[in-house]
């Protein structure tokens, strides 16, 4: 009778007991064996590493740009020309090198999804004189040298345009002014119609500077989404004034 | 008097080497007519077989012929891809069946010829570069199949570039002296007193699949010693290691079953590690296209291999426990998540750390870079959503990869040298391909 009641009392006891102990040892349990989620956000940890969980970029660094609300189509390409090496950076090149055109899609789509405020990034001290030559490169071109406005193909709001024209909004000064040099090195290049090389070989060192610093200063439009596809009609030979070249 | 000695040893090495050039040109030199598609034995219907071409396909793939003759982004089997070597740059040739700049004018003699013998059409020695001293051992019957495919591929027009290599590398006839030391010509001999399985996977890797021209170590004329089969070796300026594959005690391999071989070779990955690098190459375009039957005759073959020497363990100079504490701190912070604090990762997602020969292969670069670059493990049609790992290189500092790169090369069961911050600032710079 006794060692009944004691048996009886002994099971609770010990389910308390293995409680108190999973309680205990249960964290340090789960730091040996972790688990993982089965989510895209886990699996690409080497995009966001750098390029921030929702794509947001990392204004701190200066560098790293934003992904987060690009049109799909534009970041699909950019994959795609860093697998073909037309557009070089060996961090880029070595991470997609060997994704499925699938998978690059899937990925191009979580970023593309994601709506995460803006942040500023540092910008250089430049005069008013040259942020000035900045707006009106953006807004109005040089027709004398046969450069187009940014506006005339990123869209008024220069929020891009669906399917693959890129935002310029919410980037850092030294990540737009490296891409420019990289279109006139032809370390960044693409698929037909190559405007940005034509349009970048047009600029000069300085117009680089004031167009960097101008757009990474800007303040941000109400509506950050790109325009919908066929809503900007992108000028013949891309959009520079006069025949500069086949656009080829 | 050493240094004497030293003096004498090379003059007589260059005498020498210049007696067996010579008399390789003397006796090898030219000799070799082109054989016109026309002239050849095959007929050309045999070569237009539809069961023949598939077979070849299959074949070609397995050889991951496209590995070197396609360059970035560029048509497939059109060359162009300059392949880097300590001596020089070589130009990969198109074999894209275009008359001018590829195979198109060449017959399945002029393709035995290069592949089997490792000379061109006009009879001139090839470079080793391209594997001939795997190839050679291809049978005739399987040749003849890839050929069939490579002639059906759509012809491209791509002129090859000029060779960029130095002197004397640039005298191909020097090439007669290299052969002399590393290479035996001959289709492979089964061996009577293994299985057909074995034998197969003999074949495969030994030829076709040519996996000692990287898993071999390279001396300083850029070839294999014969007795070197498999040990692993830092692959030359790619600046990759390719691990010793032996499963057995002391090998690359060690633990691995049958089963992890076959995974990783058709996944990308298996429960004891992940291909990166090179071998990520290799899996996507060649290997996880292979059969069943074939990744377990690899398998099996691999398994076979004997074990190894233990490392010689050297007193390192340094100060080892110091950098191993800084370096558990940042694994504790930045790696332990995926990893597991005791190393083991997770099966499947994350691979081990521990007893992984990636993390103590003899040099310690992969895992060196594999703390910079992160990435992902290959996209394959069996893990097509492969999970990845950031990049460490714009976060950590050079102090912190040597430290924590030193932690996993001496934690758990792994007994590694380690790695110092020179090593880190080295492989930061070198280049992806």
């Amino acid at each position: 009778m006794n060692t009944n009641v004691r048996l009886r009392l002994a099971k609770p006891f010990g389910t308390v007991l293995l409680l108190v102990a999973s309680l205990l040892f249960g964290s340090s349990h789960a730091t040996d064996a972790p688990t993982v989620p089965d989510t895209l956000q886990q699996r690409i940890v080497a995009c966001t590493g750098c390029h921030g969980v929702h794509g947001e970029g990392t204004p701190g660094s200066g560098f790293f740009p934003r992904l987060a609300g690009k049109p799909a189509g534009y970041l699909v390409r950019q994959m795609q020309d860093f697998q073909s090496g037309l557009r070089k950076y060996a961090p880029m090149e070595y991470t997609v090198r060997q994704l499925s055109p699938a998978y690059m899609q899937e990925i191009a789509e979580y970023f593309s999804a994601q709506q995460v405020p803006y942040s500023r990034s540092p910008l250089p001290r430049v005069p008013a004189a040259t942020m000035q030559r900045g707006e009106q490169l953006v807004n109005k071109g040089d027709p004398d040298r046969k450069i187009p406005a940014c506006v005339s193909c990123h869209g008024t709001q220069l929020t891009g345009v669906e399917p693959s024209t890129p935002g310029l909004i919410g980037l850092p000064y030294d990540y737009i002014s490296s891409q420019l040099g990289s279109w006139r090195t032809h370390t960044r290049a693409t698929v037909a119609p190559y405007c940005m090389s034509i349009v970048a070989n047009q600029l000069s060192v300085s117009d680089i500077t004031a167009v960097s610093a101008w757009l990474a200063s800007r303040e941000l439009p109400a509506d950050t989404r790109p325009l919908p596809a066929g809503s900007v009609k992108q000028p013949p030979s891309c959009g520079i004034p006069a025949a500069v070249g086949s656009g080829a | 008097m050493k240094a004497f000695r030293r003096l004498l040893l090379l003059v007589v090495t260059c005498i020498a080497l210049l007696v067996v050039g010579l008399l390789g040109w003397f006796f090898f030199g030219g000799g070799h007519q082109p054989t016109s598609p026309a002239m050849s034995k095959v007929a050309a219907a045999t070569l237009r077989d539809p069961a023949l071409i598939a077979r070849g396909g299959y074949l070609v793939t397995v050889g991951d012929c496209a590995g070197c003759h396609t360059a970035q982004g560029g048509a497939g089997f059109a060359g162009g891809r300059l392949l880097a070597t300590p001596f020089g740059n070589i130009p990969v040739p198109n074999i894209s069946p275009d008359r001018e700049t590829g195979l198109g004018n060449w017959s399945f003699e002029d393709f035995w010829q290069a592949l089997h013998v490792g000379k061109g059409r006009h009879g001139e020695l090839l470079y080793p570069a391209f594997s001939y001293t795997s190839y050679t051992k291809v049978t005739h019957d399987d040749a003849l199949a890839m050929f069939a495919y490579l002639q059906s591929l759509p012809p491209v027009h791509q002129p090859a570039t000029a060779l960029a290599l130095g002197f004397p590398y640039s005298v191909r006839n020097s090439l007669a002296a290299w052969r002399a030391l590393y290479f035996k010509e001959g289709v492979f001999q089964p061996d009577q007193g293994q299985t057909a399985q074995w034998n197969r996977g003999a074949y495969l890797v030994q030829g076709l699949g040519h996996c000692n021209e990287c898993h071999a170590a390279r001396d300083s004329l850029g070839g294999t010693p014969q007795d070197e089969h498999l040990t692993g070796g830092q692959i030359p300026q790619q600046n990759w290691y390719a691990p010793d594959l032996s499963t057995q005690s002391n090998g690359g391999l060690q633990g691995w079953n049958e089963q992890d071989i076959v995974d990783l070779l058709k996944t990308g990955q298996s429960a004891k590690g992940v291909a990166f690098g090179p071998m990520a190459d290799v899996v996507v375009q060649s290997t996880q296209h292979m059969t069943d039957a074939d990744l377990h005759a690899v398998a099996s073959y691999l398994h076979s291999l004997p074990a190894r020497p233990p490392p010689v363990e050297e007193k390192s100079p340094f100060n080892t426990s110091a950098r191993v504490e800084q370096g558990e701190q940042v694994y504790t912070q930045r790696c332990a998540d995926c990893h597991g604090k005791d190393g083991n990762g997770i099966a499947g997602i994350y691979p081990p750390l521990n007893g992984n020969s990636s993390v103590t292969e003899p040099t310690g670069i992969n895992a060196i870079r594999a703390v910079l670059l992160g990435g992902f493990a290959p996209a394959t049609s069996a893990n097509p959503r492969p999970y990845s790992m950031p990049p460490f290189a714009q976060k950590l500092s050079d102090s912190d990869v040597a430290a924590v790169v030193s932690y996993i090369r001496r934690a758990w069961t792994n007994k590694a040298p380690i790695v110092q911050e020179r090593d880190v600032s080295t492989y930061r710079q070198t280049p992806i391909d």
